[in-house]
């Protein structure tokens, strides 16, 4: 097989700040009227003046550090000239030779085990404005272009090309969401808050640049479909081309975007509006307010709480639901409320293609597993509660209550299982006789008398007991 | 010495179309320019560069949410909207 080789263009929207990057426009134009989120200063008119926003760089400052990366001494911004009607200057705002960091990697998890994906650098930049094309790219006849996105603040984070497949990609992605998660400054769910450039080759081969991957899913998808195409042009013995390709996210496929060969011609030259800045006097601000990060917060929970590896890590995949379990294994066994969040809750989340922000309260789930570690209720119950609340919400004990799943009293269940000892003579014969599967037929008569509302474990250790006492009597 | 090549390439990237005889009269003002910025020839090796005309450095604003223009005055200028949208033309 070719060896494979991609590095990552990221761009991450630090959506979390309340202003754009360099005006007062507010970031939470999502879901608004196109151009309502605008000002002279994202607009571009003449005689606007950009002012920093210093959260945006302590975000940065933030990011560099979690990243591991080397904060550099003097960073400053650039123009980055080109006409594109993504921004009505005629130039992005955006930083060239004296980026905010370089360096920095992230650890990642991959078959053959953990894997650091190195980082060439980090650099600040505006966001462009967002251009739609009626019908689809390549047949629209011009495009509407809405501003509410130009200017936010933007940190594109360059891998070195270290990433050695499709899937290792996705958990670089997966990765760098969870930690600037946590680091506060960032919604994944938001859209267009990580958008990817990707570099592809075969070893030996010219690289591909496909640009506009937007979601997640999209990445593996358009890097898969780039590494097929590059194979079959070798196998057809056709050189692949260096050239720049876009991902149609609709259709699956990378097309190509016919741009000229020679490298595009920025003319870089300082922004004379932005003084440059000395990032490290602001690390000492900035240093206090790293959370603890999630390769960090494993290894915690796995020492406070006793739990497994495999826990741990799903646990501290998203900081809500770290959160979220500490919340629940204050009250509740810490074991048994990380198999019910890790594996049950997540579960039913995904079925359901819903986000762990879309989640019931802490409290809730601390009700229901109450419920069930006394036995009121059982694992099946816990379960449908579970689901209750997810689909129309509501209050767990009220939802026991309407669904009727409150369990048998013991005293109950014993009286199904002479009930049931005397009806099914055959069975308890089968059994005493030592065909131990017996028990299974009985115990499931048990459940369709109680309609399911005795506990199975309960009515197992019952049967069992009285089929004992049975056998002792008739020996 | 700037070549034909090079004032024609300038002129692509400014999106401006140069006829035959006006690529001449740009080399003239090209030369002059460069001739200028040849006073930084005589300055001495070994000097820092400077980024910034005045000598300051951090200068943020906090991150407060303002005001924004509405949409009427927002598209004041635009010669062609749609639906709230500046309309532009076929890029790619």
């Amino acid at each position: 097989m070719e060896e494979v080789i991609i590095g990552l263009e990221v761009h991450v929207q630090l959506n979390l700040l309340k202003s754009k990057l360099f005006c007062q426009c507010p970031t939470d134009y999502h879901n608004s009227e196109p151009n309502t989120h605008v000002c002279p200063i994202c607009l571009g008119l003449p005689g606007a003046m950009p002012v920093i926003n210093r959260k945006a760089v302590e975000a940065g400052i933030a990011v560099a550090m979690a990243l591991n990366a080397e904060i550099q001494e003097k960073t400053l911004f650039y123009r980055k000239n080109y006409f594109y009607p993504d921004l009505p200057r005629g130039f992005q705002i955006s930083q060239y030779d004296f980026p905010l960091a370089y360096g920095g990697y992230v650890t990642i998890e991959t078959d053959s085990g953990e894997k650091k994906v190195t980082l060439k650098r980090i650099h600040m930049e505006e966001d462009p404005g967002r251009l739609t094309y009626p019908g689809t790219i390549d047949t629209a006849r011009y495009s509407l272009i809405d501003y509410n996105r130009s200017g936010m603040p933007l940190l594109e984070i360059v891998t070195e090309p270290v990433i050695s497949s499709p899937k290792e990609a996705r958990s670089f992605l997966n990765k760098l969401r969870t930690i600037l998660e946590y680091l506060g400054v960032f919604d994944g769910s938001l859209e267009g808050a990580m958008r990817v450039d990707a570099n592809i080759s075969l070893k030996g081969g010219a690289r591909a640049e496909v640009k506009n991957i937007s979601s997640y899913k999209g990445v593996e998808k358009a890097l898969s479909f780039e590494i097929t195409r590059q194979k079959n042009l070798l196998k057809r013995g056709i050189m692949v081309e260096m050239e720049t390709r876009h991902f149609d996210e609709a259709r699956g496929v990378t097309i190509s975007l016919r741009t000229k060969e020679e490298e595009q011609d920025y003319r870089y030259f300082p922004e004379p509006d932005l003084p440059p800045m000395e990032p490290r006097s602001l690390i000492p601000d900035v240093k206090d307010t790293i959370p603890e990060l999630p390769d960090a917060k494993r290894r915690r929970f796995m020492e406070e709480y006793g739990i497994s590896d495999y826990f741990a890590k799903v646990l501290t995949s998203e900081i809500r639901m770290a959160d979220y379990f500490e919340k629940v294994a204050k009250v509740i066994d810490p074991g048994l409320a990380a198999t019910w969040i890790a594996d049950i809750l997540k579960g039913e989340l995904n079925y359901r293609d819903m986000e762990f922000s879309e989640v019931f309260e802490a409290e809730k789930l601390i009700q229901v597993l109450k419920l069930l570690a006394v036995k009121k209720i059982t694992e099946k119950g816990a379960v449908k509660v579970i689901r209750v609340m997810l689909d129309e919400g509501g209050d767990p004990l009220k939802i026991v209550r309407r669904l009727d799943l409150m369990v048998m009293d013991l005293s109950e269940v014993e009286r199904l299982c002479d009930e049931v000892i005397e009806e099914n003579s055959q069975a308890v014969s089968d059994y005493i006789s030592g065909r131990k599967e017996a028990l299974n037929y009985l115990v499931g008569q048990v459940m369709k008398k109680s309609r399911g509302k005795a506990d199975p474990g309960e009515t197992n250790r019952i049967l069992i007991r009285k089929l004992k006492e049975r056998e002792k009597d008739s020996s | 010495m700037i070549t034909d090549e090079q004032i024609r390439h300038v002129a692509k990237l400014a999106r401006i179309e140069l006829k035959d005889d006006e690529v001449a009269v740009f080399r003239e003002h090209f030369e002059k320019i460069l001739d200028y910025f040849g006073m930084l020839d005589s300055v001495e090796e070994n000097i820092e560069p400077v980024f910034h005309v005045l000598d300051i450095c951090n200068v943020f604003r906090d991150d407060v949410p303002g005001e924004c223009l509405n949409q009427e005055e927002v598209m004041a200028n635009a010669p062609k909207t749609e639906k709230g949208y500046f309309r532009g033309p076929r890029i790619v």
